[in-house]
């Protein structure tokens, strides 16, 4: 049975069906077809053939920026996705004020990642706070260079990545615990388990879907890291450009004279690739789990 | 389950009829409990805040004030503005702002049009090839916009629109998200609704003004703070789209900034905080309805 005439579904749907077209699945071709050519910034060029694949095997810096993704990745995922679900239980209780708790814990990621970046620039600069700080304490004796070793570098981004990124995933907890049966909680209390053990064995296995979805988000949002990165590094991706991340490198290529786009697309078609690979493994141990 | 006779108090608790309101009798706190948690809740407001209030700190204190000491000192002692209006003078920060702002306001209308209308079709309306529209948008939910964003630039160029604010803003003004988020939201609606609405002659579109939108604001809400968010966080995209400096946004204008100021966090500190506290009032003003949202589902995935 229909009850509109049949165009009338399609006058609503065209907008969006138009900027899908145009502006998703048009590029991801298009992206496929570009990674074959030299194309400049300012327009022109022409195919190449398999160069451009050539001479991803061969750059230095993309296997670096490959490394800091993997290191990226697997220092980001047990942090946040055990973090934010205690910061969840810490804030699912609505004792008075809560609601300026959960707002000022969602802060960071209101604020854009070049303020962040900027701010923990200031504050791990060679003689910011926690340099300042340190010092005081006799922790250390001459400033770290937070902002200027490559390993330091990276792991300052990370931190920034991660204390950003605390107030979102917790919200998606937030959403989820109150899904999780409060009778479950009030069974195990009157059966004596503490606070710990209804955590351990009521929770985690309640928030268990949410939780393979939020690693999901968490590596595919730390192998598509850009701002951090660059705000930190000043743009220039570190010493020598080893703290580069494909994005940076596909940022880098994309600009003036010396841009590729040809180069940036096979580089776009790097990181779909290794962003696929995560989302793959952890549904599949997703279906794995639900079928257990 | 021996242990339960070492829990009567719990069990006593449990009987008084607050226990029936739900969300308050179990979840009723005990004092030792309540201490320790606004204690940790205050821990984490200072790692999550604290770095904010530093940069304020160091965007009012005076020239003649040393900010690199050992001693942290968050109150400035000779406070001023005087670091904002140089600022201001040497770049145009309030340029910026308005641009980031229109940028914003096209990416919020858009959304909040074309997702609702397409959300709503999509959910409520039968026609050939609605299976196939709602594939396709679920299926670019697996690519990072980062993969197109070279070729998204290939096509602004184009369009002509390469270093404009309306070429910035196009691309993100109808996400494939939203119109899912919508889609979710009209469904929840029971059918039975838009066949009295059928009976009583109201057409497709009366029924998505006057039946439709209005039981899902929670979730336009949430689309229109998240767009607004989104579209002046953004830094990639306005980055590789604009070159001419008049035209940059916030985001981009800060970045140079930094690199001109690069010898003084004071001015670095004002014009992070002039990006920054606009973002936070929106959002505190709206916080109500973001959280509502959540609780509704929309940020489910």
């Amino acid at each position: 049975m229909r009850y509109n005439r049949w165009f009338t579904p399609w006058v609503l749907v065209i907008p969006a069906l138009t900027w899908l077209l145009v502006f998703n699945l048009w590029p991801s071709i298009n992206t496929v077809i570009l990674s074959f050519t030299n194309a400049r910034p300012i327009g022109g060029g022409h195919f190449v053939g398999l160069k451009n694949f050539e001479t991803l095997l061969h750059d230095e810096q993309l296997r670096w920026a490959l490394l800091n993704s993997v290191i990226y990745m697997v220092v980001c995922l047990p942090f946040l996705t055990v973090l934010p679900l205690l910061l969840a239980v810490l804030v699912e209780k609505k004792l008075p004020g809560i609601t300026f708790f959960r707002t000022a814990f969602y802060t960071p990621v209101v604020a854009s990642a070049v303020v962040v970046a900027l701010i923990w620039q200031w504050i791990l600069d060679d003689r910011g706070l926690v340099n300042g700080l340190a010092e005081k304490l006799g922790v250390i004796s001459g400033p770290l260079p937070f902002l200027s070793d490559q390993w330091l570098l990276l792991l300052s981004a990370i931190s920034l990545t991660i204390w950003k990124g605390l107030g979102y995933y917790m919200i998606i907890y937030l959403a989820a615990l109150g899904n999780v049966g409060r009778e479950l909680h009030e069974a195990a209390a009157v059966d004596g388990a503490g606070p710990f053990r209804r955590f351990v064995h009521i929770t985690i296995p309640g928030v268990r879907g949410t939780m393979i979805l939020i690693s999901i988000l968490i590596s595919v949002s730390a192998l598509r890291v850009f701002s951090e990165l660059f705000i930190l590094s000043g743009g220039k991706g570190g010493p020598g450009g080893r703290d580069s991340s494909v994005v940076m490198l596909i940022q880098q290529y994309s600009q003036g004279f010396e841009g590729n786009l040809g180069y940036a697309s096979a580089l776009s078609i790097v990181l779909f690739f290794v962003t696929v690979v995560p989302m793959l493994v952890l549904a599949r141990l997703n279906r794995r789990g639900a079928e257990a | 389950m021996t242990t339960v006779t070492e829990r009567p108090a719990q069990v006593q608790d449990g009987t008084t009829p607050a226990r029936r309101k739900g969300s308050f009798g179990f979840n009723s706190v005990s004092p030792r409990e309540k201490v320790v948690r606004y204690l940790l809740l205050v821990f984490v407001l200072l790692i999550t805040i604290g770095p904010f209030l530093w940069q304020l700190s160091t965007s009012l204190k005076g020239s003649g004030e040393d900010i690199y000491t050992r001693i942290p000192q968050l109150l400035p002692s000779q406070p001023t503005f005087h670091h904002y209006k140089e600022v201001t003078d040497t770049i145009p920060v309030w340029d910026y702002a308005r641009n980031s702002l229109l940028v914003a306001v096209l990416v919020v209308g858009g959304n909040v049009i074309g997702a609702s209308l397409a959300g709503f079709a999509i959910s409520r309306l039968q026609f050939r090839g609605r299976r196939i529209v709602l594939g396709l948008f679920l299926a670019t939910l697996v690519l990072p916009g980062e993969v197109t964003i070279i070729s998204q630039y290939v096509t602004v160029r184009e369009l002509g629109l390469a270093n404009t604010l309306f070429g910035v803003a196009l691309p993100g003004m109808i996400g494939a998200l939203n119109v899912l988020l919508m889609y979710n939201a009209f469904r929840a609606l029971p059918l039975e609704v838009d066949q009295a609405a059928i009976v009583d002659g109201a057409n497709a579109w009366q029924r998505f003004v006057y039946i439709g939108l209005p039981s899902v604001r929670g979730t336009v809400s949430v689309i229109a703070i998240f767009a607004f968010i989104g579209a002046w966080d953004d830094f990639l995209w306005p980055l590789i789209v604009l070159t001419d400096p008049n035209k940059y946004t916030l985001t981009v204008g800060l970045q140079y900034l930094s690199g001109t100021f690069s010898n003084n966090p004071r001015l670095i500190a004002a014009g992070t905080m002039i990006a920054f506290i606009p973002i936070v009032i929106v959002f505190a003003t709206l916080q109500r309805f973001f959280f509502k949202g959540v609780e509704e589902g929309a940020v489910k995935g």
